[in-house]
């Protein structure tokens, strides 16, 4: 068993972007996708905290304090770049206008619920913009591994952290492979790299029906 | 009319009171306003509720205001990023209240527009809709979030003329507007106040009626994460 490393399942979860379309890309993992789109593939990425058409890391020496990403990294602009407040930001979130969402996960359930905000007793940060978009988006793709440090499933039948969202994943990406959420449970869409289906299930605490 | 005063001191003389509920812009350290923030420690006004998205960081934005145990309560969506709001949160001696960031972008709106909830969809399910009234639209369900009317609001924008009406900068825009609206009182400061007529009306952000007074001043502008990317070879 092999696997997908980080910058593998980013770019496994940048075959799922589709051409013409707004997308909101998580912290972590997420964040590297925009390295691996597609060539012909033209996606406008939104960053929460007020802007579409996200540029890439600024040259050092032009960092601009007021240019920021919502994991408050210094970015830049392109051509089609456009600016708003946080209203606009999230009503566009809220309204349905992204097509998808690529988002970190501590837990995911065969039901599509999401965890990944809160670890009850440790620290805890916020939710920030999460619950509002996996509420929001078109669809919801999750990138994680596929299993805790520990070796115990993180993708379960229920999940025991508080949830992010309730039904609202629509395909899972890990290390180990790609599953989409069914009505009765997870579905196999591909094995990653010398990964078998044995193994895989064997990874899964969640129901898997095909 | 000219709703210009000399410094942020002075721009909030008479507002302030023990208790207040003050809603402030800013997206992490961006967009901040970092200059009535400073003025609000040094009047020393105490048990403050603070409607913001972020707390600052230790020593800049709204963590001096904890540092100077000032906070009662905050509302936000994330407060990663300051040792000494934690310390005071696992204490008990600040209350936090969690919103999901665009729950608490759409109460700030709302507030400011006069209405006083709004459902969402946003947060069903989750511990965010416990004690909140539910209520099923067209087979779906959402909650009743409320609006926030803050006694002050406290802004940052790039540009203004002395009428009011703001110009923001790019992402330093972020919750500015909606927390503008919020405020009975909104003072706002700017990198540049500009003569009456200099300012194209088509393309101002913010109409000076959600704007009450205003200063100008020098902002430091703290970068939180620099990151960059090397240039290529020529």
């Amino acid at each position: 068993m092999a696997g997908w490393d980080r910058n593998q399942i980013a770019a496994r979860a940048a075959l799922e972007l589709r051409d013409g379309t707004y997308v909101n890309l998580g912290i972590g993992i997420p964040t590297l996708v925009s390295n691996y789109i597609p060539p012909g593939v033209n996606v406008t990425l939104q960053s929460e905290n007020g802007m579409l058409g996200m540029g890439p890391f600024p040259f050092e020496g032009e960092e601009d304090p007021d240019l920021i990403n919502a994991g408050k990294q210094t970015i830049t602009e392109l051509p089609q770049t456009a600016y708003f407040d946080s209203a606009q930001s999230f009503a566009m979130i809220r309204g349905g206008k992204i097509a998808m969402a690529i988002l970190g996960a501590m837990e995911v359930s065969e039901k599509g619920d999401l965890a990944n905000w809160m670890i009850p007793g440790k620290l805890v940060k916020g939710m920030g913009g999460a619950m509002d978009l996996v509420a929001g988006v078109g669809r919801v793709v999750v990138v994680m591994d596929h299993t805790s440090k520990h070796g115990e499933s993180k993708v379960l039948k229920d999940c025991t952290l508080p949830l992010t969202g309730k039904a609202v994943v629509d395909r899972i990406i890990t290390n180990l492979g790609v599953l989409d959420v069914g009505h009765k449970g997870l579905h196999i869409v591909q094995l990653a790299d010398g990964v078998t289906e044995a193994e895989l299930r064997a990874a899964t605490e969640a129901t898997i029906v095909g | 009319m000219n709703k210009e005063y000399s410094s942020a001191a002075a721009a909030l003389d008479g507002l302030l009171f023990d208790g207040m509920t003050i809603a402030s812009g800013g997206f992490g350290l961006c967009g901040i306003p970092e200059l009535l923030i400073a003025a609000i420690r040094d009047a020393g006004t105490k048990d403050l509720t603070i409607a913001s998205n972020n707390a600052g960081v230790d020593g800049f934005g709204l963590g001096v205001l904890l540092a100077t145990r000032q906070v009662r309560k905050m509302i936000s969506s994330y407060v990663g990023e300051n040792a000494e709001f934690m310390r005071q949160y696992l204490s008990g001696e600040l209350e936090l209240e969690f919103n999901p960031q665009g729950t608490l972008a759409e109460r700030l709106r709302a507030g400011g527009a006069g209405i006083p909830g709004f459902y969402t969809r946003t947060g069903v399910g989750t511990v965010i809709a416990e004690g909140k009234e539910h209520k099923d639209f067209s087979g779906e369900t959402f909650i009743l979030e409320r609006g926030i009317v803050a006694d002050l609001a406290i802004v940052k924008a790039w540009k203004a003329d002395p009428s009011g009406n703001l110009v923001f900068r790019k992402t330093a825009r972020n919750f500015n507007p909606p927390v503008a609206t919020s405020g009975k009182v909104c003072v706002v400061e700017v990198e540049e106040i500009v003569p009456l007529g200099s300012l194209d009306p088509d393309t101002i952000h913010l109409p000076g009626i959600y704007v009450h007074r205003l200063i100008q001043g020098e902002h430091e502008k703290r970068i939180e994460n620099r990151t960059t990317r090397k240039r290529e070879a020529a």
